[in-house]
């Protein structure tokens, strides 16, 4: 992990490689958490983004870590974090297949499944998700908006 | 994952004691919970007054155990959840589908 000095309109830069283990998923979450804590400007309810921005990295995580393949060598996500001045952006990078966001089904909510509602979740609560497929990386870009 | 099962008043409660359920110990639970159906368990309390947190995975794993215990013309009832997790259960609209207790002693009594 790595915090830096503000530089251009970047206040808070955090930059997290773990391995794609479940057991790692708390550590993940829980920066995301403090971070929450350390903004200065934010007049919404905190408590509830708080909670947000755990269940986002922690969905986002999961997500990554169900679809790695095991005996891949690169075996991890990578996680980063930017606070700006507005907003609050969000990478999670694999390295792994990589998928169609678009071709995610929504779940039904009338006949609740046991999985799929994490992208659900995550595309509920924060104001931007997208999903970008690279030669070697995929990166699963997620703003929220700071009023 | 720190589980407490204890019966009071004909309930078999299951108290979680980790601040947390995600993708690590979900399935812990699922399977915990299922393994108390298979035994006999047909009136079962989720006490979730020590949780902070919830993610899809979790709320997954108690939605097997409500099914499956409804599908044995049985219980199964929450209590005690924090505000934020609460909210999970509202986006999801998951707090239609279970039967909620803001509080356990209230709804269930004491045991004494």
């Amino acid at each position: 992990m790595e915090l830096r000095a503000p530089m251009c309109d970047t206040f808070i830069h955090v930059d997290v490689v773990i391995p794609t283990q479940t057991k790692y998923l708390a550590l993940i979450a829980s920066i995301g958490e403090r971070i929450a804590k350390e903004l200065d400007n934010f007049t919404g309810d905190r408590e509830a983004l708080s909670y947000q921005l755990n269940l986002v990295l922690t969905e986002a995580t999961v997500n990554v870590i169900k679809h790695a393949c095991e005996d891949d060598i690169k075996n991890c996500v990578r996680v980063t974090i930017n606070l700006q001045e507005d907003a609050l952006n969000i990478k999670v990078y694999d390295y792994g297949q990589g998928f169609d966001l678009e071709a995610v089904p929504l779940p039904d909510l009338d006949h609740p499944g046991e999985s799929g509602m994490g992208l659900f979740l995550i595309r509920s609560l924060m104001d931007s998700v997208t999903y970008t497929q690279h030669a070697d990386y995929n990166v699963l870009e997620i703003i929220k908006y700071l009023k | 994952m720190n589980l407490k099962q204890e019966k009071i008043n004909d309930y078999s409660v299951l108290t979680i004691l980790d601040e947390r359920i995600d993708a690590h110990n979900s399935g812990e639970l699922k399977v915990y919970l299922l393994q108390m159906i298979e035994g006999g368990e047909k009136r079962i309390i989720v006490h979730l007054g020590h949780v902070r947190f919830i993610d899809s995975s979790g709320l997954g794993a108690l939605l097997s155990g409500n099914k499956q215990v409804l599908a044995r013309s049985g219980e199964f009832a929450l209590t005690n959840i924090q505000k934020q997790v609460l909210s999970m259960f509202e986006l999801t609209r998951l707090n239609r589908v279970f039967d909620i207790h803001d509080d356990f002693t209230e709804s269930f009594g004491n045991g004494t």
